[in-house]
């Protein structure tokens, strides 16, 4: 059963702390979402970033909201480096668990699984594999000649989170191709949605609609935000507003500055 | 013209017929421009086509089974080849995208390493390109290796860097020798400031030429099509490099 909530409703179930996993901005990023639990002054998350943060990565860390991050990068994309990233990087402030693409992704399928662990190719010789001490390397168990490789525990969220073109009454979401969502919603134990808005038909009735839609039965609870990514943009419903995501990139350079701008999104 | 030399150079790289499928990753407008250029120019000289897949935005982006499927598509032996970059780049063709100083404290703190720890050991032609060309990207050893440029020894990699294209020159890499072979020399530039500008030590081809500058077809191809193809994926690159409104 999910629950049809306010966005304060929905991010109240995000308790600090959390294993909270956030969508790349190639995916579907719930900005407004990641604005309330900044409202809600959450502390102490690790944020898993699938697999490379952006522009909520680097509001909740200028927030002082993250003690620990997993990504594979994080950027601001064409807007250049993520300031408050590299700050707290810079200055200590918080632990970074470096990954890449494929083990981000790989972990989640494990999880997804059920499974505890997953081998991955390549990575040996990496100082990401150096530094990973959940990480590691046996000779292939199989005896068949694959040589080393990577075992990778299973990522499980607490809670992982995007924002959706559209969900039905039963709370079946539709994501389209954007499948990295549905491996999320897989592996986490909790999965809360915001989005643009809700249509009266069932996506599951129709297998055009069904083939892109993740069912109800992996989604905790879901709110209706339009504009829910803005600043940034959603394929096919608005394009990202580059002006003030430029303002962020020069702003957010001194702490002063991302106060100023988090007080202008957060009015 | 800068712009049209790189594209030129990095569209020549793909026009080997071992190469059938090209990626090419977010934010690389001068890849991606490569990449349909040898697509059209393989077009037009009736040759085997190529699949040109660009991982940012819709537009030449085929994948639709979520972040996952370029890598997966890569390890299968799918993907011929891919370009990466570096904050640096050393002689042994590690590569650094995370950061500079003593991990992980650094003391400069770049993006990370995205999925080049796996994309290196896995694609065959991994093309380098990286614009600037000074000690301060091309060092004698990495700070970080977010990728490594040979081995380790035993571990299954297929593939590896082939290439490495800057603003002064292009280079090829040998993986046997670990080391990097300057190939030509971009005009304006000379093989003296090609050396005061790199941190490593490296081979010289004994027929070390000057980077031929793109001939008029392959100018008007770029001019005609490329320009539009690729501003569907780069607005912005295209209306600065080519004027296209």
């Amino acid at each position: 059963m999910t629950d049809f909530l306010d966005l304060d409703e929905l991010a109240g179930r995000v308790d600090s702390g959390a294993l909270l996993a956030l969508p790349a901005e190639y995916s579907f990023v719930p900005v407004s979402f990641v604005l309330e639990l900044i409202k809600n002054n959450i502390r102490d998350l690790h944020l898993l970033c699938v697999p490379i943060g952006g522009f909520v990565a680097d509001l909740l860390i200028g927030s002082g909201a993250v003690a620990v991050i997993e990504a594979a990068a994080v950027s601001l994309g064409e807007f250049g480096l993520a300031p408050r990233f590299s700050a707290a990087i810079e200055n200590g402030c918080i632990l970074a668990r470096d990954s890449t693409c494929p083990a981000v992704h790989t972990a989640l399928q494990a999880a997804e699984k059920g499974v505890p662990f997953i081998p991955l190719g390549g990575l040996i010789g990496s100082d990401i594999t150096a530094n990973r001490d959940d990480w590691k390397i046996v000779d292939d168990p199989l005896e068949r000649g694959g040589g080393p490789i990577v075992l990778i525990p299973a990522i499980r969220p607490d809670v992982a989170v995007f924002h959706a073109p559209i969900a039905d009454r039963d709370g079946n979401v539709w994501v389209g191709k954007r499948r990295e969502l549905v491996t999320m919603a897989h592996a986490a134990k909790s999965t809360l949605v915001t989005v643009e808005g809700i249509v009266e038909h069932s996506l599951l009735s129709d297998d055009m609609w069904a083939a892109g839609t993740l069912p109800s039965l992996y989604i905790d609870a879901i709110c209706e935000v339009p504009k829910g990514a803005w600043p940034l943009g959603l394929t096919g419903y608005y394009a990202k507003d580059s002006d003030t995501l430029v303002n962020y990139a020069r702003a957010a350079k001194t702490d002063a500055g991302f106060a100023d701008f988090l007080k202008t999104v957060l009015l | 013209m800068k712009e049209r030399l790189l594209i030129d150079q990095l569209a020549r790289l793909l026009e080997n017929p071992g190469i059938n499928h090209v990626a090419v990753g977010a934010a690389s407008p001068i890849p991606g421009a490569a990449a349909l250029l040898a697509r059209r120019v393989r077009q037009s000289g009736g040759k085997s086509p190529l699949q040109v897949s660009i991982i940012h935005g819709e537009e030449n982006n085929p994948f639709t089974d979520g972040g996952r499927e370029l890598f997966d598509c890569a390890g299968q032996g799918r993907i011929d080849a891919f370009f990466l970059g570096g904050a640096e780049i050393d002689g042994g063709g590690n590569i650094n995208l995370l950061g500079t100083g003593t991990y992980p404290r650094l003391d400069k703190r770049f993006p990370g390493s995205y999925g080049s720890a796996y994309m290196y050991f896995v694609v065959p032609n991994i093309i380098l390109f990286r614009q600037e060309h000074s000690r301060r990207v091309m060092v004698d050893k990495v700070d970080f290796i977010s990728a490594p440029g040979t081995g380790p020894a035993g571990v299954k990699r297929t593939g590896g860097p082939k290439w490495l294209l800057t603003e002064r020159c292009l280079m090829s890499f040998d993986a046997n020798k670990s080391r990097f072979c300057l190939k030509s020399v971009h005009p304006g530039h000379t093989v003296e400031d090609v050396k005061d500008n790199t941190g490593f030590d490296f081979d010289i081809a004994p027929d070390c030429f000057t980077t031929p500058v793109p001939d008029s077809q392959r100018l008007a191809i770029m001019e005609n099509e490329v320009a539009s193809d690729i501003a569907a994926t780069y607005p912005a690159f295209a209306a600065r490099v080519f004027a296209v409104a």
